[in-house]
């Protein structure tokens, strides 16, 4: 039997055009030689969609290679602060962790210097490999940089230091416009996706889903409303409780469901999930569960078994639990900021709200309205098959491209 | 099309109309077009996006319908456009005590953009062969070759219609028909399914 070939697994969800325009668009890039660099393989959001974009764009006749920048703690010490500073956290990055980082990208640059010297494009994500353009200053190829962060508002020293390698690229990438930052080169701007063959999004048989339900006793019978996100106060898990509590008033089976998980490492993140059971601790029908980095499996069927999802966001980056859950069907309830923004239109994928009030209106309104629920949910799935899916994602990445190989011009026509 | 961040960005219409008098007119052109091309749920309240920045995020309703009214096809250039739109917020500032900030976060954001043209390899040898080929093609093709032609094209005429001039008047009614159905307020889906049916309605009354 012949193997089924990753773009064709592709088109099966993402549509059979969709899949055909990116090889209309790839055609006259193959032989170009392309290069990702980031700090990991294996997890967070950048190392799940490289996993995948890698193998999509080597199938599409793209010679792209898949490097990791690592080093000692010194040097992801430092990158976690640049990660902090750079959505807004006031950070004094001491100077010898500065010194590491840019020891470590000497010595990366070392490693990879035939492999960079040579490529016709590299993307470099995020701020850990952000200084190794420094190491080619006469590269033959197109340097991108991506930011996955939100940088609206950087700690500017922190910045300050960033902008002096960033500046150098010839081009970068936010997920939002609202992220972009001031830079001497295009800044484009390219949404986050989902990947729909993740173990995260990935159909799953009932079977699965009621195991799942029955491990944290969550009954089946009754409606359940859950918000997936870390134990965090901008995700405002008190703010969710609250509307809980006043929607139960008039939905007196509902139960509620908050799965976060790796804060056990962050000490506010365990001081919001106390206080967060401290709240609950009243109501069995709340379950508030801490779940490990990787329950990808658990998070999809708990997102599958809910009949609303919220995001009630005080701040957000761009939410991809949101596309998470609009892809499984849900309508969304989510905080009027960020990129929910962007994903929930009022009454066609969900409702935005600014106040435990106005959620507990929507979840009412959507359970004496189970037609609108189910149509808001159809047109959420669509919403995310159009928009947030990583075809999309990927299409936009072989614009950027060719846009880059081949002028300044605002219409591009390739030969 | 890809978006680019000018980095130019607007908290309130007096900062809206400084923006609008320096932008280059590909962002203004974005800002009517592009929503196109991002997907539209049913019947968008507003057609552009400052009047649906002002709706929302400035709450003056008035403005944003003085604005949602302009239709770009109407107005020959992005230039007049542009005056128009300032024309507008100035008459409106004129008006306004209190100018009403966004928040911080809810700024106008100005985009530009880039569009990559490439060979889809579907060629049509005679207009009766665009019957099959229009249901067929991407909304990225039909955007360029219906939205972004007319400002391409010195005539200001889709690629279709300047196509079927060379064949002489023997097309100029199914010319007519194309020239009512309306891009601006049309979401693209829509707009192929029109344009098909005003293909086929032509080719088979011809066969009639």
């Amino acid at each position: 039997m012949t193997e089924i070939s990753l773009l064709d697994r592709y088109a099966e969800v993402a549509g059979g055009d969709v899949i055909e325009q990116l090889r209309q668009l790839a055609r006259p890039l193959k032989g170009l030689r392309f290069v990702h660099i980031n700090a990991t393989r294996v997890g967070g959001g950048v190392a799940e969609i490289l996993q995948k974009m890698v193998p999509l764009m080597q199938e599409l006749g793209i010679d792209t290679r898949w490097e990791v920048i690592t080093g000692e703690s010194g040097f992801y010490q430092c990158t976690k602060h640049f990660h902090n500073a750079v959505q807004g956290n006031q950070v004094n990055i001491p100077e010898r962790y500065l010194k590491v980082y840019e020891e470590t990208n000497a010595h990366t640059a070392e490693e990879l210097k035939g492999v960079l010297d040579e490529a016709d494009l590299v993307i470099v994500h995020d701020p850990q490999p952000a200084a190794l353009i420094s190491h080619f200053p006469s590269r033959k190829g197109k340097w991108v940089w991506r930011c996955h962060v939100d940088a609206s508002k950087p700690f500017r020293p922190v910045w300050k230091y960033l902008a002096q390698f960033v500046s150098g690229y010839d081009a970068s990438i936010f997920s939002i416009s609202g992220f972009a930052q001031q830079l001497p080169h295009p800044a484009y701007i390219i949404a986050p996706s989902i990947d729909p063959l993740h173990e995260k999004n990935v159909q799953l048989p009932e079977e699965e889903i009621r195991t799942v339900r029955n491990s944290f006793d969550i009954d089946p019978e009754r409606p359940m409303i859950l918000q997936v996100s870390r134990y965090d106060r901008f995700k405002d898990p008190v703010g969710v409780i609250r509307a809980f509590q006043m929607a139960k008033n008039f939905i007196p089976l509902l139960q509620l469901v908050l799965a976060g998980g790796g804060a056990t490492d962050d000490p506010e993140g365990e001081e919001v999930f106390q206080e967060v059971q401290m709240v609950a601790a009243d109501d069995p029908d709340i379950h508030v569960l801490l779940l490990p980095g990787d329950a990808f499996h658990t998070i999809n069927a708990l997102q599958r078994s809910a009949d609303i999802v919220l995001q009630k966001s005080l701040k957000e980056g761009f939410g991809l639990t949101v596309t998470e859950a609009m892809w499984k069907n849900k309508p969304v309830i989510g905080g009027d900021t960020g990129g929910i923004r962007i994903q929930v239109v009022n009454h066609h994928t969900g409702f935005l709200v600014n106040t435990p009030e106005g959620v507990a209106l929507r979840i009412r309104y959507l359970f004496h309205n189970r037609e609108m629920r189910e149509s808001i949910g159809r047109k959420a799935r669509e919403f995310v098959r159009e928009n947030f899916l990583i075809t999309r994602q990927l299409r936009e990445y072989l614009t950027l491209i060719c846009a880059l190989l081949h002028g300044k011009e605002e219409r591009i026509e390739l030969g | 099309m890809i978006a680019i961040a000018t980095g130019k960005r607007a908290r309130n219409l007096r900062e809206l109309r400084e923006c609008l008098r320096t932008i280059d007119s590909g962002s203004i052109y974005y800002h009517f077009w592009g929503g196109l091309l991002r997907p539209r749920f049913d019947d968008p309240e507003y057609h552009n996006d400052f009047a649906i920045w002002i709706a929302r995020s400035l709450h003056n309703k008035a403005l944003a319908e003085r604005l949602a009214v302009i239709d770009p096809v109407a107005y020959g250039s992005m230039e007049t456009v542009r005056n128009e739109l300032i024309d507008i917020i100035e008459e409106s500032l004129d008006e306004t005590e209190f100018p009403l900030w966004a928040k911080r976060d809810d700024q106008f954001e100005f985009i530009r953009h880039q569009i990559v043209v490439f060979d889809t390899h579907m060629i049509a040898n005679t207009p009766e062969s665009l019957l099959v080929i229009l249901p067929e093609m991407s909304l990225g093709s039909i955007f360029y070759h219906i939205v972004d032609a007319r400002r391409r094209n010195e005539n200001s005429l889709d690629d279709f219609q300047n196509w079927l001039r060379g064949f002489g008047s023997t097309y100029e009614p199914l010319c007519r028909a194309m020239r009512e159905i309306c891009p601006y307020f049309t979401a693209l889906k829509d707009l192929r399914d029109e344009l098909a049916h005003a293909f086929t309605t032509y080719f088979h009354k011809e066969d009639l």
